[in-house]
């Protein structure tokens, strides 16, 4: 026990945070919190929503990450609406989980509306909403589908009213540009002060108490459980959301902000800022270096695994179809939660990243593959028999290259949307170019969104320029594609 | 190969396709260094028996020797090289040039370069092509290009037999006439056992020193061409050859 004790607290602490800007700002203070007690921590921020984070955290792939109490009692533990946190704890003891001191501070979700258009129509209250049929409302997903959501929100207050999903990042411009009307919000965003946003009064008390508080595994050490607890009843309402504001508003780092107060507040008197790695270019490199290494890795073995699958399976009709069949239904399982998926198997980072995008690159491969193997000229195939060639010599000058133009097309979509969708593999820690679009839409920072965007956009286009030039020297002009 | 009178020999032979007969009690042989040419309409037969002989189908019954060899179970690839092949529309693989369609088995077989150019220069002059098709492929060609294209892959190993499978019958009958003179010095030079299959009892005439007529899967006639010709001796074969005049 004491050599495994010992052994863990060589290990740096991995500290995660979910896709937003103050699940990204709390990690930021606990993690400098604990660098000034001399504890090495590794950041893994921006996991890609709250399944992700608890999965990660009850795998061990993390040691903790910042969670809400609403969230937890209700869309973890299905506890229902105040469960206390003892009673949560309790629950969380068989997972080797705690929940640590809260902040302080309540960031409940909370209906938002336009300044103007409030006061225009006189919406004070949620319940307002029902005598204004004609408002367009968007939530995000996990509002969307939440018990502690819209759902229950609707039936709470009898609202007629239909809604439909957005990333909530993107929420905010769209209700400050006019194209909706009333969206989710969290109570201390600091996008609230910046699209001067209104919050309508929850008179019925639907939304329960959603205090910060952090998630941690019970072996993370008792040095670190107390350094974390000094954090508790740090932070009211508005100083909550003067901090966020401090990010979204006027544009300052998570680093400088937590510095600052950790600071102020004498918790950590003197916490250095790190300069954050502001070379553009250098962070921009890293990133596209590990988004190829990404693709590349994914699509080298789907590439590998799908031609030898097609080339076992093509005679038999019956596999064949199966097969192409269940590499379809692989692609139409959503990029995220293929990612959310594969969690428990492979952790977070870019081994679950790298079988997910692999997963996705099968079918165009294979597909195009068995096609072009079972459409061969017939009557070419009873020549290469005649003639002497054994099966082996057959695939090799016969059925290979004749099917090289369609293989080759169907590594090329393959490719196309392994850079399309690595970018997500950003939510579930694999970084690549996603990094800085979670990081943008986290700060909903266009800027951030386009260093990772741009790259990725170029290097789609460059794949496709990559794959005309083998074409050009693997196949002969009549043969190709047109 | 060894010394055998007959390039093939077909003994009781009998196959049929899902309870049909095609072939029944086929007695043929085909001697060496002659030109055999099996004469029937479709569905008499005529490809299932190439198809016997180069062990792509198995008969029900009898037995097909060549040059004196039972057609092997196991292991075929070897005893089909010794076996030219050359099909209608001559079957050249789009992907490769002319001239890796006519070197790819001297390839696989490990001849050496020069042995390879050798034989090649050697076909390509036998048939009557211009040095130029080499590099370009197949569809480049003129319809009786390809055609000699495909009877240069046939030869490329030097093989005892050569099948062919209505070679000729897609190539205009002008450009015909000068593949028939080719094929028939070529088939001199190399002293190759030919069995030719057609439906064109003109063509079979022409080129075959031997003649076999093929009726509902059963020989109804076989023997030198002249002495067929002379004496059908059935109305059906004397029917066929007078089309021919």
């Amino acid at each position: 026990m004491l050599a495994a004790a010992a052994g863990h607290a060589a290990e740096p602490v991995r500290i995660a945070s979910k896709n937003s800007n103050e699940s990204y700002l709390l990690s930021e203070i606990a993690a400098q919190l604990l660098e000034s007690k001399g504890v090495a921590v590794e950041r893994r921020f921006g996991l890609g929503g709250t399944l992700i984070a608890f999965d990660a955290l009850v795998a061990g792939e993390i040691d903790l990450y910042m969670e809400y109490t609403g969230t937890l009692s209700q869309a973890i533990l299905k506890l229902g609406h105040e469960a206390s946190r003892e009673a949560m704890n309790r629950r969380l003891e068989g997972d080797g989980l705690r929940l640590l001191r809260p902040f302080g501070f309540n960031n409940t979700y909370a209906i938002a509306v336009r300044r103007g258009q409030a006061q225009a129509l006189g919406l004070a209250r949620i319940g307002d909403l029902a005598g204004h049929p004609a408002l367009k409302l968007v939530f995000s997903h996990e509002f969307l589908e939440r018990e502690d959501g819209w759902p229950g929100l609707k039936r709470a207050y009898g609202l007629p009213l239909r809604a439909t999903g957005i990333e909530h990042a993107l929420a905010y411009q769209a209700i400050a540009a006019g194209s909706v009307d009333v969206t989710d919000a969290y109570s201390t965003d600091g996008e609230l002060l910046r699209h001067d946003l209104v919050l309508l009064e929850d008179d019925r008390n639907f939304f329960p108490q959603y205090l910060a508080a952090p998630l941690v595994r019970a072996d993370v050490g008792a040095a670190v459980i107390e350094a974390l607890e000094t954090l508790g009843d740090s932070l009211d309402d508005g100083a909550a959301q003067a901090l966020n504001a401090a990010v979204v508003v006027d544009g300052l780092s998570f680093a400088e902000v937590a510095a600052g107060f950790l600071a102020e507040r004498g918790l950590a008197a003197g916490a250095v800022v790190a300069a954050g790695g502001d070379d553009l270019w250098r962070s921009l490199a890293a990133n596209t270096v590990q988004h190829l290494k990404l693709t590349l890795t994914a699509l080298g073995a789907a590439v590998a695994v799908g031609l030898l699958l097609s080339l076992l399976i093509f005679r038999r009709a019956v596999a064949a179809r199966l097969v192409v069949y269940f590499c379809g239904l692989l692609q139409t399982v959503p990029s995220i939660a293929l990612l959310a998926l594969m969690i428990p198997l492979f952790g977070i980072g870019a081994a679950p990243a790298v079988v997910a995008l692999f997963l996705y690159s099968l079918l165009p491969v294979v597909r195009n593959t068995v096609t072009a193997l079972t459409t061969i000229d017939p009557s070419l195939l009873r020549v290469a028999d005649a003639m002497g060639l054994s099966r082996r010599e057959q695939i090799r000058h016969v059925y290979l290259p004749l099917s090289m133009p369609s293989v080759l097309a169907g590594i090329r979509t393959a490719a196309v949307i392994n850079i399309g969708t690595a970018t997500l593999a950003a939510f579930i820690g694999a970084g690549g170019l996603g990094d800085p679009i979670v990081t943008g839409l986290a700060l909903n920072d266009v800027a951030f969104i386009l260093q990772g965007a741009v790259p990725a956009a170029l290097l789609a286009i460059a794949t496709e320029l990559a794959f005309e030039g083998v074409e050009r020297v693997a196949v002969p002009g009549h043969l190709r594609a047109r | 190969m060894t010394l055998a009178a007959e390039a093939v020999q077909f003994d009781g032979v009998a196959k049929a396709f899902a309870g049909a007969p095609v072939l029944d009690g086929v007695n043929l042989s085909f001697p060496t260094g002659l030109t055999t040419a099996v004469v029937g309409e479709s569905g008499s037969g005529k490809t299932t028996l190439l198809q016997l002989i180069n062990g792509v189908l198995r008969p029900d019954a009898g037995q097909v020797r060549v040059f004196g060899e039972a057609v092997p179970c196991q292991g075929v690839e070897p005893f089909r090289r010794r076996i030219g092949y050359a099909v209608q529309g001559a079957g050249l693989f789009p992907h490769l040039t002319n001239r890796q369609n006519v070197v790819l088995l001297a390839q696989l077989e490990g001849w050496t370069q020069d042995a390879i150019q050798a034989r090649y220069a050697e076909l390509l002059a036998e048939m009557d092509l211009p040095e130029e098709v080499s590099g370009r492929y197949p569809h480049q060609l003129s319809g009786g290009q390809q055609q000699r294209v495909g009877l240069c892959r046939a030869l490329m190993l030097k093989p005892g037999l050569l099948l062919l499978d209505e070679p000729f019958s897609a190539v205009d009958p002008i450009t015909r006439v000068g593949i028939y003179e080719r094929f028939e010095f070529v088939q001199r030079h190399e002293g190759v056992s030919t069995v030719l299959v057609t439906h064109d009892v003109r063509e079979a005439v022409r080129l075959g020193d031997r003649l076999v007529i093929l009726r509902s899967g059963r020989v109804i006639r076989s023997g030198p061409t002249d002495a067929v010709v002379s004496d059908p001796g059935d109305a059906y074969v004397e029917q066929l050859v007078n089309q021919q005049l």
